[in-house]
């Protein structure tokens, strides 16, 4: 294959990756506009809720943000017994279903919970989660561990060389920090920031419980009650476009403040840290981690301790689902890698502002309202199929898109670096297409492919988003079977079908950034 | 072991059961589910018709809104009483042609369209544990500040949007105070109900707004009489899911011996433990012991669905604006 060629395919590729994601986001609301004869105006109370919306999404992304950068650091540059089942362990409020979630931060900081009981066994006073602090907790909680896992991924991109480097030019732990790890962080943080502001933007469930009540109403909210509440399906393809708007906004920011970080490459040697301080930062560090780590799993372990003992006793149908759920998972999975490395790709050969028109487009999705796709989908499979016989495959295809955003945002980055740093040599051999992929790329985006398919894996194991208007009783989801157990007052299996839906996520999730990890140190 | 024995016997010397005709019915998600009423319904009504009966599952009103006349089913089953208006919008439903002297509901149900199947009151549900004396009015609810409280917000839930209208129909124009008050009280205001009430298990609330038949599955499936429902001297606002046949529908005489079998003493005798609510047609006398137990409010709150939806944005407004003041 030609360089030409390979330029052309990765394109084409690209190009119709694009497309797809242009019908997903947009025809599924153009659909919905036009089914309501065009769009319908705002309220009042519209508009208050894009601004708390807007409000608690830059205040959780910044927060997960800034707590992340001393965590990942001190992972980076540690090496403990235990520490990759940690870094495994910490992922896990990401990928759990917020309902879940939602019960899990209440066991720790609720009424009843444990900061709760140990503050009256000190004779203090209560501590009160809802609220605007609430919100800003349950979204650190859930971004905190997605956060650092992205910025662990610039530490260990940062070449071993450039430490060594640093070692020789007697640099301590601040002047690496100056001139190795801000310069990446730089690259690295305006992208992560975007996302979790993308994901706080389409909070819903988890924004109003915590909210404590309608003061907390967000855009998605406000789309709910336009379809449900209201029936106005103009007004929800309008407030729809609107959450899209800020997604395009915080893309067009994030861009303006990312700088490429110029580190250049590396023999892709082991990382040896040599800017390891004294023993006052060894025990911040250790402080650090512990914090982290204890404020990410104790919600998870309540859970887990609260569902377990009812995991045996299960009914057959929960694991029925659990099976559905794996084949969505690992098919959304699949999916996701293949359109992540075609948009990578055509991004990079684009270039420019075609490049970073395809590259936002690939993060769109994470702005899209499930409802109002799920809508959209349904109005525009009708016409061609009976969209209960699609239900599945509907499923793993918006789910494989809802995760595209992280795949991109991980696998993208790393193969700019192999552009830049192998592409010269890769091109004077003649080395294009498939044959370049093989040998050159993938073993290099070994480690952000295996990430970002296990967080793809455990996002579709826990999504129900989209798949209630088209649900089929025999085609039901673990998610889905956990909420008809609830309906259905059975609290005991629920908690039970939860654990199995955590222990799924976790092991497929587990699985990949195995993999991806392989050897090497992470 | 005989019944499915029989069924393949009955399948080959009949034939396919493609031959047999079906009855579609378009349900909810929980009613199908296993855990629901759908599995014992489908059992009980095919002994009966000599024919196969298959649930199409999803959001109802919506399906209904969106497919309009290309849905593809007979009949529809579990309406909520709130939806009732927008579903018989659509001008979809035919006549159910059944005579509805039968339905022991605490309101007067005279509806071409559509068949209460259940009801039941919303009402706060509270732990006898944690709450030694509930309040035993609304007013009294009002008076203590005392008593947490997490409930649904009623953009998003039925039973959110039955406690509004309760509210709107006690208090009226005054209803922002109370809204006010009751906000003081608010633990949190959730989506759904199962949030809520997984929250009130977990001890997140003295009360949680749910129904008053709720006490009766955690008495009858888990053997636990802590939980009670709070009965007020103002009354208790009623809800109720509905059925009716579909105008395009491809079986309508199954579809109309459906609507027979739901006022039927054996569908009527399942719903108590099958769908933890009231039956629509069947005399107190004849429901579970642990049902007739069950304290019952003096006074049914009920606004028919012209004047529920006429108040809804006004009742709506007050609501917001107590909650946010």
């Amino acid at each position: 294959m030609s360089a030409r060629t390979a330029r052309h395919a990765a394109l084409a590729l690209g190009g119709a990756v694009g497309a797809w994601l242009v019908v997903l986001n947009f025809g599924a609301l153009g659909a919905v506009a036009w089914w309501a004869d065009g769009p319908s105006a705002l309220r009042g109370a519209d508009w208050a809720a894009v601004r708390f919306t807007l409000w608690q999404a830059l205040l959780s992304a910044a927060l997960s943000l800034l707590l992340a950068v001393p965590i990942a650091r001190a992972l980076a540059r540690r090496q403990f017994a235990g520490r990759g089942l940690l870094i495994t362990l910490m992922g896990a409020p990401f990928i759990l279903p917020s309902l879940v979630a939602v019960l899990g931060l209440l066991a720790v900081f609720g009424r009843g919970g444990l900061v709760n009981q140990g503050l009256g066994a000190l004779g203090w006073g209560q501590f009160n989660i809802f609220g605007l602090h609430g919100v800003v907790l349950a979204h650190v909680f859930y971004n905190l561990p997605l956060a650092t896992r992205i910025l662990l991924q610039g530490w260990a991109a940062i070449p071993a060389e450039r430490f060594r480097l640093a070692a020789s030019l007697g640099f301590g732990p601040q002047a690496s920090f100056r001139q190795l790890e801000w310069p990446m962080l730089r690259d690295m943080a305006p992208g992560a920031f975007l996302v979790i502001f993308l994901i706080c933007l389409t909070s819903f469930s988890v924004a109003l419980t915590l909210g404590g009540g309608p003061r907390a109403t967000t855009v998605e909210l406000a789309i709910y009650q336009a379809f449900r509440f209201d029936f106005d399906m103009g007004r929800a393809a309008v407030l729809a476009l609107v959450q899209f708007g800020l997604c395009a906004a915080a893309g067009v920011l994030a861009w303006r403040v990312a700088l490429p970080s110029a580190l250049g490459g590396g023999m892709d040697r082991p990382v040896q840290r040599y800017d390891m301080g004294g023993a006052a930062l060894r025990l911040w560090d250790s402080a650090l981690i512990a914090g982290g780590a204890l404020f990410l799993m104790l919600p998870l372990a309540l859970v887990a301790l609260r569902g377990l003992p009812h995991v045996a006793g299960l009914p057959p149908e929960v694991w029925h689902s659990a099976a559905r759920s794996l084949f969505v998972a690992i098919g959304a999975t699949g999916v996701t890698l293949a359109m992540a490395l075609a948009l990578a790709h055509a991004v990079l050969a684009l270039g420019g502002k075609g490049g970073a028109v395809l590259e936002w487009l690939g993060l769109a999705a994470l702005a899209a309202s499930p409802l109002v796709v799920g809508t959209g989908l349904y109005l525009l499979i009708r016409p061609f199929a009976n969209p209960r016989d699609l239900a599945l495959v509907v499923t793993l295809l918006v789910n494989a898109a809802m995760a595209l955003p992280f795949a991109l945002r991980l696998i993208l980055p790393a193969l700019r670096a192999v552009r830049d740093t192998q592409g010269r040599l890769a091109d004077s051999l003649g080395l294009h297409g498939l044959a370049r992929l093989r040998i050159v790329t993938l073993p290099r985006l070994r480690r952000p492919l295996g990430f970002a398919a296990g967080l793809t894996a455990a996002l579709s194991m826990g999504d129900l988003g989209v798949i209630m208007l088209f649900a089929e009783r025999e085609g039901a989801t673990l998610p889905m079977q956990l909420y008809r157990l609830m309906t259905a007052y059975r609290l005991d299996d629920a908690a039970g079908a939860a654990v199995v839906l955590l222990g799924a996520s976790l092991a497929l999730f587990w699985a990949c950034d195995t993999w991806g990890r392989g050897h090497a140190k992470a | 072991m005989k019944r499915p024995i029989i069924a393949a016997v009955a399948a080959l010397s009949f034939g396919s059961a493609a031959q047999a005709d079906t009855l579609v019915v378009l349900a909810p998600d929980y009613f199908a589910s296993s855990w629901g009423p759908g599995p014992a319904i489908k059992e009980g009504f095919e002994a009966r018709c000599a024919c196969v009966l298959e649930f199409r599952t999803g959001d109802v009103l919506p399906r209904l809104m969106l497919d309009g006349a290309r849905l593809e089913a007979d009949a529809v089953i579990g309406l909520g009483t709130e939806e009732l208006l927008r579903a018989r919008q659509t001008g979809l439903f035919a006549p159910h042609g059944q005579d509805l002297a039968p339905l022991t509901v605490p309101v007067p149900w005279e509806d071409a369209q559509f068949i209460p199947f259940n009801w039941s009151y919303v009402a706060f549900v509270y732990d006898k544990t944690r709450l030694e004396t509930p309040p035993a009015s609304f007013a009294e609810l009002l008076d203590r500040a005392d008593i947490s409280l997490v409930w649904q917000d009623p953009r998003s839930s039925g039973a959110g949007l039955a406690l509004m209208l309760w509210v709107d129909q006690l208090y009226g124009e005054e209803a922002t105070a109370i809204w006010q008050n009751l906000a003081a009280k608010t633990v949190t205001v959730t989506a759904g109900w199962s949030e809520a009430y997984g929250m009130f298990t977990n001890g997140e609330a003295d009360m949680v707004l749910s129904y008053t038949t709720s006490p009766a599955y955690h008495i009858m499936a888990e053997d636990d009489d802590t939980k009670a429902a709070a009965i007020f001297e103002e009354g208790h606002y009623f809800i109720a899911e509905a059925a009716g046949v579909l105008a395009g529908a491809a079986q309508p005489d199954l579809a109309r011996d459906f609507m027979a079998y739901i006022l039927s003493p054996e569908f009527q005798g399942m719903i108590a433990t099958a769908n933890w609510s009231y039956p629509s047609a069947l005399p107190q006398a004849d429901w579970p012991e642990v049902f007739r137990d069950l304290p019952l409010p003096e006074r049914a709150i009920f606004l028919d669905e012209d004047t529920a939806d006429a108040r809804r944005s006004p009742a709506l407004a007050h609501w917001l604006d107590g909650m946010t003041r």
